[in-house]
């Protein structure tokens, strides 16, 4: 079994263990898309327009709340400097974090946002949208995340400074990804908009486990 | 113990060496030569460095300047050195047997095997127990029989006898004397008296 | 523990000393403050005296004399930045790490003029004093950025650990900011298909150039004299910390 695949097992396994924060994060993103009909009032026109903003929002919040635990725990405990001495390169380690971090934090967003999307009532077609667009745009959140994590581990408490570093990098996703399900410009746009936000996924993903190795580095150093 | 090989010859030349962390310097114009077969015990107070210097020996910490090197080391083979810190790197929620598996794989499996290896350390009883149940003293034996599973030439040890019993010292000094018979060699930080032929004493912090 | 000076250092490595960064600087500090004062008194007379009004935004259009000269410059410290992170990485250079550190703070005073600015030119030619206009909103999140970097460095104790952090994180952000301006871009021009300031630019009179010219170079001058001193206090700064550590170290032994 090779040091890659070892390194999702653990992650796996630490994600879904009992005090494990993936039913946490979860509950997080309901509540928050919940609570929303009771600010703006549960007019469904209106809730059923701004829904797509509203699942996009609540899941980069809880992206951005999954953030801390992603390098701390392992920094505190010296797993993090024994990560550097393994027969694997370090960005190899966060890649597989990485990949594991989308599947325990993002992936069950998106499982469960068919309820979201039935208490802000949208439509089938929306919906759809909604989830292709958090498929093509949640990897790069998470890669953005890892850098914003790896940045912020040197720091003690430096569990709040990354997403207030990283929500402005993240812009572009937000942008993109309520791009594809509310398409202003038409059609056309949407494609542009699914097309953007893939290009930026694949470049966040391919390039974060480096940038993220090195600031590990230099911030253990 | 049939299938114990012998490492291959290392040499550690560290040649004026200087430490610190940020710009605090430490220790400087550190030079030392630890052959196959020896080792260094590193004593000095509080404060003196000797965690620095483990950390810069094994490239964890850059150093200010001078040059470590590892003679007869082929980057081929795989990582030379295993770095045991202040921390044991053991997690809740991991059984024992599961963690010494994890870092078998991770630093490559070539030395004993798992449940071999627990037993070497006496904690083939909680092998299947959380992590997070073992006592100080616990954790610190399962952080040697992590590695007992990965063969590297080049042992670092920060405080090993830490919260160690009587037995786990006896243990450690007879790991330490098995490796050391099979070739490799140590650098270890500590206060306590480690008996094992072949160690010399190098004091930090005096006269440096 | 003491840096040696040998006649044989580049100049380079001469200017990697802070010390001498401060003695070699030092003289340049008040005439580069006389010239600057300088132009802003001319510019000033020219923006207020010498330039006409424009003939659909009357008098509000002088605060272009201030507004465009900002949002150059929240544009330029950021340059400046990357530059700074380049030496810090690629050079270890450390009066790199004390340029970029100077640099964060200007960069977001400067990225708030111009917000600032642009706000109050705006209520009078958009009649509000914000509009998600693409360039409004790309300022908006540049001081974001520039905030996020300040935090950053305050956050860490060890300076020299927390040069290469934000060096690496500017240089991500670089990489980031055009694509933050062309979403932004492409995200506000769906939501008001014509932007309301094509008057910037291309149709702008030349009377109004000569003194946005003068004050473009007044406003970068202030720029570079605020950097030279505040880089001058960071390095005084460092070495009273560094004296500090040393006594404290020198009554625990």
């Amino acid at each position: 079994m090779s040091g890659f695949v070892s390194i999702m097992r653990r992650e796996m396994r630490l994600a879904f263990a009992a005090g494990g924060e993936v039913l946490t994060l979860l509950l997080f993103f309901v509540i928050v898309g919940a609570i929303v009909p009771f600010a703006v009032g549960p007019d469904k026109e209106l809730l059923s327009r701004i829904a797509p903003g509203i699942v996009w929002i609540a899941a980069f919040l809880a992206m951005l709340l999954g953030l801390d635990r992603l390098f701390r725990a392992d920094l505190e405990d010296g797993t993090l400097s024994l990560y550097r001495l393994a027969d694997m390169p370090l960005s190899a380690v966060v890649a597989a974090k990485v990949i594991v971090h989308w599947v325990t934090s993002a992936l069950p967003l998106i499982l469960v946002s068919p309820f979201l999307a039935m208490i802000l009532a949208m439509d089938t077609e929306t919906f759809w949208r909604t989830v292709i667009s958090l498929l093509l745009g949640t990897p790069a959140l998470v890669a953005f995340g890892t850098f914003g994590a790896a940045i912020t581990v040197a720091i003690k408490r430096g569990g709040l400074l990354a997403p207030i570093l990283i929500a402005p990098l993240c812009v572009p996703v937000l942008i993109f990804g309520v791009g594809v399900i509310a398409p202003l410009g038409g059609p056309d746009q949407a494609t542009v908009a699914m097309l953007f936000l893939a290009a930026l996924s694949l470049t966040a993903v391919a390039l974060s486990p480096f940038a993220a190795a090195l600031a590990i580095v230099w911030g253990e150093e | 113990m049939t299938h114990r090989q012998v490492h291959k010859e290392v040499f550690l030349k560290v040649e004026g060496l200087a430490l610190g962390r940020g710009d605090l310097v430490l220790a400087q114009d550190v030079s030392l030569s630890v052959a196959p077969r020896t080792g260094l015990l590193l004593r000095g107070p509080n404060g003196a460095g000797k965690s620095t210097l483990l950390l810069t020996l094994a490239g964890l910490l850059q150093p200010l300047s001078g040059s470590i090197t590892f003679v007869g080391h082929d980057e081929e083979d795989g990582p030379i050195l295993h770095h045991c810190g202040h921390r044991n790197a053991v997690r809740a929620r991991l059984l024992v047997r599961e963690t010494l598996q994890f870092w078998a794989s991770i630093n490559g499996h070539n030395g004993l095997g798992i449940d071999e290896a627990l037993e070497r350390v006496g904690l083939t009883r909680t092998a299947r127990l959380d992590a997070a149940y073992l006592s100080a003293g616990q954790q610190r034996r399962l952080a040697l029989a992590r590695l007992l599973v990965s063969r590297r030439p080049v042992w670092l040890l920060d405080e090993p006898s830490a919260a160690l019993d009587a037995d786990g010292k006896i243990l450690l000094e007879t790991l330490l004397a098995e490796h050391l018979a099979d070739g490799g060699l140590t650098i270890i930080a500590t206060h306590d008296d480690i008996d094992v032929p072949g160690l010399d004493t190098l004091t930090l912090g005096k006269a440096a | 523990m003491s840096i040696e000076d040998t006649p044989k250092m580049s100049w380079w490595n001469r200017l990697a000393h802070p010390g001498f960064f401060v003695q070699w600087t030092t003289p340049l500090v008040w005439p580069l403050a006389g010239i600057t004062l300088a132009l802003f008194a001319l510019g000033v007379w020219y923006s207020f005296f010498n330039s006409p009004a424009d003939y659909q935004m009357g008098d509000t259009v002088r605060i272009m004399y201030v507004h465009v000269p900002s949002a150059w410059l929240s544009q330029f410290m950021y340059g400046m930045m990357v530059v700074s992170a380049l030496g810090t990485l690629v050079w270890r250079h450390p009066m790199a790490d004390v340029s970029m550190k100077a640099a964060a703070p200007l960069g977001a005073v400067f990225t708030f003029m111009a917000l600032f600015t642009g706000s109050l030119w705006g209520r009078p030619t958009w009649g509000t004093y914000w509009e998600w206009d693409g360039r409004m909103t790309s300022t908006l999140i540049m001081l974001f950025i520039y905030l996020g970097i300040i935090a950053l460095w305050r956050a860490f104790d060890d300076k020299l650990k927390a040069a290469r952090i934000v060096a690496i994180f500017t240089l991500v952000g670089a990489i980031n900011v055009p694509i933050i301006k062309f979403s932004v871009d492409w995200w506000s021009t769906l939501h008001q298909p014509s932007s309301v300031l094509t008057a910037e630019g291309s149709k702008i009179a030349p009377e109004l150039l000569t003194p946005l010219f003068i004050m473009l170079f007044a406003f970068t001058l202030l720029s570079i004299t605020l950097q030279l001193i505040s880089m001058q206090t960071e390095v005084k700064r460092r070495r009273v910390a560094t004296l500090e550590r040393k006594a404290a170290r020198g009554e625990a032994a």
